[in-house]
């Protein structure tokens, strides 16, 4: 600490004319204080112990690039390009904190850059600036639509990310019973879609909005977007699509479907596993004051400066947050996952139309060779066969063993299998989620199915 | 004292979307081997007709050199804590090197949290070894990191809340939050969204509002208080204890906003005061960077009473392993999987790199390094600090106002902030919603700015006061040495105007650009009229 250099606090408390340190805290009552030291593990000061402890420490996990890794279920293993990595690591904006947007202009064109890349692939021109994930913005969407409609019951799928689904139920039961929503589920047929008859029976006139998925949790393509909008229109209620935008190279982006207001992930846009830590949510929507005066987020605008002709960056319908208005505000924000933006930016410049066709065309070849290479594996069978984007439902009921099991054989030969479903699907027995990415090569994908064929037997 | 002779980067960098050429590419995808298409067929009938896209999205094509240099001239364009950044609330630290390269290895990055515990011990154990910090540093019984910030956190309190009183019967009576008017808005608004009533206390003489006012709000009604200490004015409320118990007597829970921890680290802890519940901000307080507004981490931590109403999963050991649980009766999720874990690597580096000590005399040194500063900006003419008929010493930061000097010269705070701008100094914080002081000013220098550091600081504050005297014109008008003049948000809330998006630009700006025309060939047929 620069000020702990020798005599330097002892000139400083001169200056403030005080005669002991101690006298600084008078404010603090005797009786509040902690009567003894911190009592913390010992210091690490040099910089070589303390990065020794650390990465012995690292050293304890296992990680998806040491294993062979098909988990998936809402965070996905994409390539992270170096440039996303480099851009995000520089400390101008990594250690910044918000500044003006004259001074600190180059991040708000950032965000801009975010917000304009993303408003292309989803084909809408309104965008926030990111959320905490993917649950949360969904959470933020849905109260959206309770405030636009004045109703108060949603419908959401049944083939949820059940961890999507606890957040957004708590963003649903507010405490005076005035202020809950009623979170209904939708079922599935047979083919893992959305059951329209069970979602028709559902609507009614106090349904604020339809939630729905496309890809689906189960992998499954959700081709009947267009009729869930066609019914919850005729209900009075909005639809709100969630979605990755790393699709939107090959599948129908909401704006094209029709639908105004969507939510989805970011963390596939460059951004890293981190354990969970690479989570974060948008919020988009038509361009249309009915949504964007219900926006809980920041966003940024292109804005005039007072030099005629510049263009600067500014922040749009700021009264209407938390910061601006208290509890009277739109929800709540506040720090968030802005410098993955950035990265995120950076992602989208690089790929390019291009690059996003051609990665939508790689997941969807390598998903079906996954699940046909799979599905022909002794007492193995893929549940649902329609469209599938980057993951698929294997079933092992048939092979009379636990998918913890089937998880700990593969485990002990290096892959770690897809994600557990039979938890909070019970009704599909012993399931999981098997996820494939561009970074899945064939030769790893025929090492799965080889070993599910040895561990199973 | 000599002015450093400052100017930003300045590239006239377009937005990427106007960047590139058609065919122009940055990264490349692994083609896809034979066999995998000879099994899997080729991709388009792989999408059912009605969900595929029709037209290609128009994003920029550029090479990857392009792109990597548009982001560098970006952050470039970015003045952050380049320079000397005292901005109040947000405790700007140093953010170590190593905890960043640590942060990066693949051990870390690569990690899923869908993994079996086995496979993730060292990531457990690091989240286990931070909670049991926090709990020394709090007196509270188990932290998690599952909130993606400081308001995040706010919000796991108003669900927690909902949890404890549901499971005592009392959830329909207790509809109830109280907080005070120098509470971080996001305690009440994060109140209001877990769907309480809010109740929120003015400030009296002393600079907080009176136990007298706060049990005149207390009833059967009563949820919980939420409130923070000292405040961003630099106050203590001394009467905190008494706050706690009244509230206790009437059946409510009391959180503790630690957002102001820098200044009472190792002085006092959460418990000991009474609270059921606090919160770290990891990404302050703890050394982790702020990278613009996160990822961070609200750290929430409760005493053993609220322990079962947490949000899952929960890290416990048993002889040496580590594994997950899941609370019953708990919350269950206010964001997915554990937090931002990176950042809990980071603010673990932090505590092992400072020590017990450390921490201790950094809470010596910002508090000594606020009353210095109060000492020199006393002298300033045109400042005067909030509540100054309060004369004593005050905690790590001070709210200031420039009321005097915008009353004298028209020169606001926000002039003078663009003005310090131009000498390379980051934008103050001025004060949240609503400004009880005008004009405000809110710096922190925390433990890691140098005297030096901070006497450029008070130096740029000082000569760009005589300036909003001498030459109030180049104050206004600044910034002069920015990347861009100052922003005019005049229009930013006029929909026809705001444009969150390059497509939503062109499309209004063409809109205008067409109007603009209209109107001149309607004053041009009534001028030959």
């Amino acid at each position: 600490m620069a000020n702990s250099a020798a005599g330097l606090a002892a000139e400083m408390l001169a200056e403030t004319g005080y005669a002991r340190l101690e006298d600084l805290f008078a404010q603090v009552p005797d009786q509040h204080r902690m009567k003894r030291p911190l009592e913390l593990p010992e210091r690490l000061g040099s910089e070589a112990a303390l990065r020794r402890h650390l990465t012995d420490l690292l050293g304890r996990n296992i990680s998806c690039e040491d294993a062979l890794s098909f988990l998936g279920a809402g965070l996905y293993r994409h390539h992270v390009p170096a440039i996303c990595d480099e851009v995000a690591s520089r400390h101008e904006w990594l250690t910044s904190v918000w500044g003006t947007p004259s001074s600190d202009q180059g991040r708000f064109q950032a965000w801009f850059e975010y917000s304009s890349q993303l408003g292309e692939l989803l084909d809408l021109d309104f965008v926030g600036l990111p959320v905490y994930s993917w649950g949360c913005a969904a959470g933020h969407a849905l109260r959206m639509a309770v405030r636009i409609t004045g109703r108060s019951r949603v419908l959401v799928p049944r083939v949820l990310d059940p961890e999507r689904r606890k957040v957004i139920e708590n963003y649903c039961a507010g405490a005076q019973p005035s202020r809950r929503i009623a979170v209904e589920t939708v079922g599935f047929g047979p083919d893992g879609r959305l059951d329209l008859a069970d979602l028709q029976a559902r609507l009614s006139g106090d349904v604020a909005a339809v939630y729905v998925e496309n890809p689906n949790f189960f992998g499954v393509i959700e081709d009947q977007v267009a009729d869930v909008l066609a019914a919850a229109n005729a209900a009075g209620a909005e639809v709100i699509a969630g979605v990755d935008p790393l699709s939107l190279g090959v599948l129908a982006p909401p704006g094209e479907l029709g639908v105004g207001l969507a939510v989805g992930t970011v963390q596939t846009l460059g951004v890293h596993l981190n354990g969970g830590g690479g989570v974060g949510g948008f919020i988009a929507s038509r361009d249309e004051e009915r949504y964007a005066r219900e926006y809980p987020t920041l966003q940024v605008s292109i804005a005039d400066t007072t030099e005629p002709g510049e263009r600067g960056y500014g922040i749009p319908l700021f009264a209407q947050t938390s910061y601006g208005a208290r509890e009277e505000g739109n929800d709540w924000t506040g720090n968030s996952v802005y410098l993955w933006a950035i990265a995120s930016a950076a992602y989208m410049a690089a790929m390019g139309p291009a690059g996003f066709a051609e990665i939508g065309e790689a997941i969807l070849q390598r998903t079906r060779y996954a699940a046909k290479r799979v599905g022909a594996v002794p007492g193995l069978s893929v549940r649902f066969g329609g469209g599938l984007f980057r993951e698929f439902v294997v079933d092992f009921s048939a092979t009379g063993k636990s998918v913890a099991q089937v998880d700990a054989a593969l485990r002990q030969r290096g892959i770690f299998g897809g994600a557990d479903l039979s938890g909070a699907f019970p009704e599909l027995g012993a399931a999981a989620l098997y996820c494939v990415t561009e970074t899945h090569t064939q030769a790893d994908i025929d090492r799965l199915a080889q070993t599910l064929t040895e561990v199973t037997r | 004292m000599t002015m450093r002779r400052y100017h930003a980067a300045r590239w006239d960098e377009p937005t990427v979307m106007e960047l590139g050429r058609p065919g122009r590419r940055g990264v490349l995808i692994p083609p896809v081997e034979p066999g995998v298409s000879k099994l899997a067929g080729e991709a388009q009938p792989l999408v059912p007709p009605r969900a595929r896209r029709s037209q290609p999205p128009a994003l920029p094509e550029l090479s990857e050199w392009e792109v990597l240099r548009h982001y560098l001239r970006l952050s470039q364009q970015t003045l952050g804590m380049m320079g000397v950044s005292l901005f109040g609330t947000c405790t700007m630290k140093y953010n170590p090197a190593v905890s960043e390269s640590v942060s990066r290895l693949p051990q870390m990055r690569e990690m899923h949290p869908l993994q079996h515990p086995d496979t993730m011990q060292g990531l457990l154990e690091i989240i286990y070894r931070l909670d049991l910090a926090l709990r020394e540093l709090s007196g509270m019984d188990r932290f998690v990191f599952q909130p993606g910030g400081g308001a995040d956190a706010a919000y796991t309190q108003g669900c927690i809340t909902r949890a404890y009183h549901a499971a005592r019967g009392e959830l329909e009576q207790r509809d109830e939050i109280i907080t005070t008017i120098q509470a971080h808005p996001c305690n009440s608004a994060t109140s209001a969204a877990a769907g309480f009533k809010v109740i929120t206390l003015p400030l009296e003489e002393g600079g907080y509002p009176s136990l007298r006012a706060l049990q005149a709000a207390l009833s059967d009604r009563t949820a919980a208080l939420m409130v923070g200490n000292p405040d961003d004015m630099g106050i203590y409320n001394p009467h905190i204890t008494e706050w706690v118990d009244a509230v206790h007597a009437a059946g409510g829970l009391c959180f503790y906003d630690h957002a102001n921890f820098n200044g009472v680290m190792g002085k006092l802890r959460a418990t000991e005061l009474g609270f059921d519940a606090c919160m770290f901000m990891l990404h302050k307080t703890f050394g982790a960077p702020k990278a613009g507004g996160g990822p961070a981490v609200g750290a929430y931590g409760c005493t053993e009473k609220l322990v079962p109403y947490l949000p899952g999963p929960l890290v416990v050991e048993e002889d040496g392993a580590f594994r997950l649980t899941e609370p019953e009766g708990g919350i269950g999720r206010v964001r997915e999987y554990m937090g931002n874990l990176p950042q809990v690597l980071k603010a673990y580096a932090w505590v092992r790199a400072m020590g017990g000590e450390g921490i201790q005399e950094a809470a010596d040194l910002s508090v000594l390094a606020s009353n210095y500063i109060d000492a020199q900006l006393m002298q300033i003419r045109g400042v005067t600090r909030s509540h100054p008929d309060l004369t004593g010493p005050r905690m790590e930061m001070v709210r200031y106002s420039l009321e005097t000097l915008t009353r004298e010269t028209g020169i606001t705070a926000v002039d003078v902030q663009n003005r310090m701008t131009d000498f390379g100094i980051d934008a103050f914080w001025l004060s949240h919603e609503p400004w009880l002081v005008p004009e405000p000013f809110t710096p922190e220098a925390g433990e890691l700015w140098s005297k030096e550091d901070i006497d450029e600081w008070i130096g740029v504050l000082r000569h760009v006061c005589g300036e909003a005297y001498s030459q109030p014109e180049l104050v206004r008008s600044a910034p002069h040495n920015q990347v861009t003049r100052r922003v005019v948000g005049t229009r930013l809330d006029d929909a026809d105007y705001w444009a969150t998006t390059w497509r939503a630009y062109q499309r209004k700006s063409v809109a205008r650009q067409a109007d603009h025309a209209a109107d001149h060939a309607g004053h041009a047929g009534k001028a030959s009229a």
